[in-house]
C-alpha cells in the first residue's frame, strides 16, 4: 500500500544504495517491485553463470553499472584450467542489442576478448568506467579501442590482469579532445609505453586523481608527470631507479613536494633504495601504501619509510620487512585497519621472514586492525590467542602458513585452539582462510562461533566429514565455501543439500567426494549446477560412480546448465 | 672404495631417471603434501594419534621444495612478477670498489644507479677529479692520461666501454682508474 506517486517512491529509493536493501525493497509489493526494477541502475552479479544476460536486461532495463565475477576464486591459484569459462562477450552483445545505457563495468576473473572490448567501446556512448581485476584474454589492441571510442571515459583501471602487450601505442589512441580522465591504472602492462603520449594525456586531464604507471615509465618521465599533475591523490610509480646524486633526482624531489594531495602510494616495480627519501614528504599524509611489488627494498629501507607514515590505514608489504619491521609498523601506524604481508620467496618456506611475532606486535599496536592477509613461516596457538584478545574487530582474517600442514612449532599441536580464539573473539568475522595443521576441532569452533561468516577457505585440514558438517550446519550466513585437499566426502556433501541454495557456490578439489554423490546432488537439486572438472583422459562414461572426482564446483543458478562449457567440464 | 669414488663410477652408471636423481633420493622423496592428483595425506580416523602421526610424516620426509599446485595461494600475476623481480633483486645494489692510481683510498659506486657508460664515467670523473679521454672502439680512450678499466668475472682487466652496458654491469667486479704509462700501454692495445 502506498500513498505516494511513483516518482516520489523512486526518489526515495535513490537513497537506498546497498544491493541487499534494494533487493529487499523489490520484495515488498508488486508496485514497489516495478518502481525499483525500472529505477535500478547498479547491479552486482557474483557469479556470471547464476543468471543470463537476457534475464538481467529484462529484469533491470535501466541498468547503468554492472559488476560481474566469473571464475571461482581458486582459479587465481591455477586450480582451474584455461577455457573453463567466464566469457564477457555474450554480456556485451546482449546489452548492446538491447541498447542498455551502460556506463560502468567492473569485472573480476572474467575472460575479456579484444572483440568484446571493441564492441563495448562502440555500443555505449555514455560509457565512463572500466575496471578489470584478475582478468585475461585481451591485448593492448582492445585497450586501444576503448581509448579511441569511449569519448567520456573517466576510469580505466587494470588490476593484476594478464594482458598480451602488442605495443600498439594504445595510449596514443586517446583523442586529443579527451580530457575527462580521473583514473588511469596500467601498472600490470608489461610492454613499452609511448611516453610522449602519456605526458600529453596527463597534461590535458585536469581531473586526473589517480595514476598508476607500469615498469616502462622511467624516473624522469615520472618527474615530468608529477609536474603536470600536482593534484594527484593516488600515485603508482613505474620504474624508480636513478642516481640519487643527479639533477633528475633533485627535480623529482621538488616535483613530489608540490604534490601535497597524495594519499595513496604504490608501484616501485623497479627501485633504487637510495632514492626512497624523495617520497618521505608525502608519507605523513598517506592512508594507503602498497610496496608489495617493490622487491628491491630491504627491511631497513621499508622501516625508514614507514616511520613517516603515521596516518596509514592500509599497508601492503612484502615479508622482507621482517618481524622487527612489523614492530615499527605497530609503533607508528596507529590508524592501521588493513595489513597484507606477501611472501617475497613463495617457494622457499624456510626463507619467510615473518613469523607469529610480527603479527602479535601489530595486533598489540594497531587496535583498529580489521582486515588481515598474512603469509608467514609459522604460527602458534599462543600468538593467535593473543591476537584475538588484542583485535576483536576482524572482518577478514586470512592466514597462510607457507608449509600448509605445519603445527604449532612450540607445542607441536594443531592450530585449532588459535583459530578457535579468533572466531570466538571476532564476532563480526565475514571472511576466514585457514592454514597449518588443523583437525575437525577447528571446524567445530567455526560452526559454533562464526555466525557472520560469509566466506571460508580451507586447505589440507580436517579429519572427517564431521569437519565440513560443523561448518555447513553452524555458519548460517555462509555464501562461499572453497575446500582443497581435505578428507571430506559424500556424507558431508549430501547431508543438507538445500543449504547450497542459500550459498553462492561450493568448490571442492582433491577431497573424498565421488562421482556418484555429485550425480545424486545434481539430480535432487535442479536449481544447482554441479560441474566436474576432469583433466584426465577418462571420459564421463569410463569413470565409475564410486570413483573420486578431482574437482567439483557447484553454484546456484536460475538459468540451468550453461552452454559454453568446454569438454573437460562435465555438467551433471 | 676410495678408488671407486675417484673414478666417479656413479656419474657414469647407466640408469633410468633424470640426471641428478638417484635411487636413494627417490625412496626418501615421500612428501606429505599432495602434488597433482594424488592425496598423500593418510586418512586419519584415530583422534589421539592424529597430530603424532602427521608429525612423524613430516620428520621422515626431507624438507621439500616440491611445488604443490596452487600453493601458496598467490595470484599467478603476482607469482610471475616475483620470479622476474627475484632475479633482479639478487643483482640490485651492485656496489663495486673503485681505485685510482695514486689515490690514498678507494671509493665505491653502485652500478645500478647508472643507465650507461656516460653517466658512470661522469660520476667517476666527479668523484676523483679527473677527465677521461674520448672513447673509440678502435683506439680506446684518446686525449687523457687516465684510463677507466675494470676487472671482470674471469679476473681479467678490461677497458671500460667495449661491451654492452648490461653485460658490463653483470661482469664488473671492481673498477680501476689507471694513470700514466701503464694506461697508455693498455689503451693502445689493438
Amino acid at each position: 500500500m502506498n500513498y505516494f506517486p511513483d516518482e516520489v517512491l523512486e526518489h526515495v529509493f535513490d537513497f537506498i544504495t546497498s544491493h541487499k536493501d534494494r533487493n529487499s525493497v523489490s520484495l515488498v509489493c508488486k508496485s514497489w517491485y516495478k518502481i525499483e526494477k525500472y529505477s535500478r541502475q547498479r547491479v552486482f552479479i557474483g557469479n556470471c553463470y547464476s543468471i543470463s544476460p537476457e534475464r538481467l536486461i529484462a529484469r533491470f532495463p535501466g541498468l547503468k553499472s554492472l559488476t560481474l565475477k566469473g571464475k571461482p576464486h581458486f582459479a587465481d591459484f591455477n586450480l582451474v584450467p584455461d577455457d573453463w569459462g567466464g566469457f564477457l562477450y555474450p554480456w556485451i552483445k546482449a546489452m548492446a542489442r538491447s541498447r542498455i545505457g551502460l556506463e560502468e563495468l567492473r569485472l573480476k576473473r572474467m575472460v575479456v576478448s579484444d572483440e568484446s572490448l571493441e564492441l563495448l567501446s562502440k555500443s555505449f556512448p555514455n560509457f565512463k568506467s572500466l575496471v578489470l581485476v584478475s582478468c585475461e584474454g585481451f591485448t593492448t589492441d582492445g585497450l586501444a579501442a576503448v581509448a579511441a571510442n569511449c569519448r567520456l571515459l573517466r576510469e580505466l583501471d587494470l588490476q593484476e590482469n594478464e594482458v598480451e602487450d602488442h605495443r600498439g601505442h594504445w595510449l596514443s589512441c586517446f583523442p586529443e579532445n579527451c580530457t575527462s580522465l580521473v583514473l588511469l591504472n596500467f601498472a600490470c602492462l608489461k610492454g613499452e609505453i609511448n611516453l610522449a603520449s602519456l605526458e600529453r594525456l596527463v597534461a590535458r586531464s585536469p581531473n586526473l586523481k589517480s595514476l598508476r604507471l607500469n615498469r616502462a615509465v622511467p624516473f624522469d618521465t615520472l618527474q615530468r608527470l608529477l609536474m603536470r599533475a600536482p593534484q594527484l591523490v593516488d600515485l603508482g610509480t613505474g620504474s624508480y631507479v636513478h642516481d640519487p646524486y643527479s639533477e633528475a633526482y633533485n627535480k623529482l624531489k621538488a616535483a613530489i613536494q608540490s604534490c601535497n594531495s597524495i594519499r595513496s602510494l604504490s608501484g616501485f616495480l623497479e627501485v633504487a633504495p637510495r632514492c626512497m627519501s624523495a617520497v618521505y614528504p608525502v608519507c605523513e599524509n598517506l592512508t594507503f601504501l602498497n610496496l608489495s611489488y617493490a622487491a628491491g627494498l630491504q627491511s631497513i629501507e621499508l622501516t625508514k619509510l614507514i616511520q613517516y607514515c603515521r596516518k596509514l590505514q592500509r599497508l601492503w608489504i612484502l615479508d622482507c620487512i621482517g618481524d622487527k619491521g612489523l614492530g615499527v609498523v605497530a609503533s607508528t601506524c596507529k590508524e592501521l585497519q588493513e595489513l597484507r604481508v606477501f611472501p617475497s620467496d613463495p617457494f622457499d618456506a624456510g626463507n619467510a621472514a615473518v613469523t607469529e611475532e610480527g603479527l602479535v606486535l601489530v595486533s598489540a599496536g594497531c587496535p583498529k586492525l580489521n582486515s588481515l592477509l598474512y603469509f608467514c613461516q609459522q604460527m602458534t596457538n599462543a600468538a593467535l590467542i593473543t591476537v584475538a584478545k588484542n583485535c576483536t574487530n576482524f572482518i577478514r582474517f586470512r592466514l597462510c602458513i607457507l608449509d600448509p600442514i605445519k603445527p604449532d612449532p612450540v607445542t607441536n599441536q594443531p592450530l585449532d585452539e588459535g583459530f578457535g580464539a579468533i572466531v570466538r573473539s571476532c564476532k563480526g568475522l565475514k571472511r576466514l582462510s585457514l592454514s597449518g595443521l588443523l583437525t575437525d576441532q577447528v571446524f567445530y569452533y567455526i560452526g559454533m562461533h562464526a555466525k557472520q561468516l560469509e566466506m571460508l577457505s580451507i586447505a589440507f585440514a580436517g579429519d572427517s566429514d564431521k569437519g565440513m558438517l560443523y561448518v555447513l550446519n553452524g555458519c548460517k550466513k555462509l555464501r562461499k565455501l572453497e575446500i582443497r585437499d581435505c578428507p571430506f566426502g559424500d556424507a558431508a556433501l549430501l547431508e543438507d543439500m538445500g543449504k547450497y541454495e542459500t550459498m553462492r557456490s561450493l568448490w571442492m578439489s582433491s577431497c573424498e567426494v565421488t562421482l556418484g554423490a555429485c550425480k545424486t546432488l545434481a539430480k535432487k537439486m535442479p536449481s544447482l549446477n554441479v560441474e566436474i572438472i576432469n583433466e584426465s583422459e577418462q571420459t564421463e562414461f569410463n569413470l565409475e560412480d564410486r570413483q573420486k572426482v578431482d574437482k567439483m564446483y557447484l553454484y546456484r543458478t536460475v538459468v540451468g546448465h550453461r552452454k559454453d562449457a568446454p569438454e573437460f567440464v562435465w555438467l551433471l | 672404495m676410495v678408488f671407486e669414488k675417484d673414478l666417479n663410477l656413479d656419474a657414469t652408471e647407466l640408469r633410468l631417471g633424470l640426471p641428478g636423481t638417484s635411487e636413494e633420493s627417490g625412496k626418501q622423496a615421500s612428501t606429505t603434501l599432495r602434488i597433482g592428483n594424488k592425496r598423500a595425506l593418510p586418512d586419519m580416523n584415530e583422534d589421539s594419534s592424529v597430530a603424532a602421526s602427521k608429525q612423524c610424516d613430516q620428520e621422515t620426509a626431507p624438507p621439500t621444495k616440491a611445488q604443490v599446485v596452487g600453493w601458496p595461494p598467490i595470484r599467478s600475476y603476482r607469482k610471475n612478477s616475483l620470479q622476474t623481480k627475484k632475479t633482479e633483486a639478487e643483482t640490485s645494489g651492485m656496489y663495486v670498489k673503485v681505485s685510482m692510481d695514486g689515490a690514498p683510498y678507494l671509493r665505491k659506486v653502485d652500478l645500478k644507479n647508472y643507465k650507461g657508460y656516460p653517466e658512470v664515467l661522469k660520476a667517476l670523473e666527479d668523484m676523483f677529479k679527473f677527465k677521461v679521454g674520448k672513447y673509440s672502439e678502435r683506439e680506446g680512450y684518446n686525449g687523457s692520461e687516465f684510463l677507466p678499466t675494470y676487472e671482470d668475472k674471469d679476473g681479467d682487466w678490461m677497458l671500460v666501454g667495449d661491451v654492452p652496458w648490461e653485460m658490463f654491469v653483470n661482469s664488473c667486479k671492481r673498477l680501476r682508474i689507471m694513470k700514466g704509462t701503464e694506461a697508455r700501454g693498455l689503451g693502445c692495445v689493438v
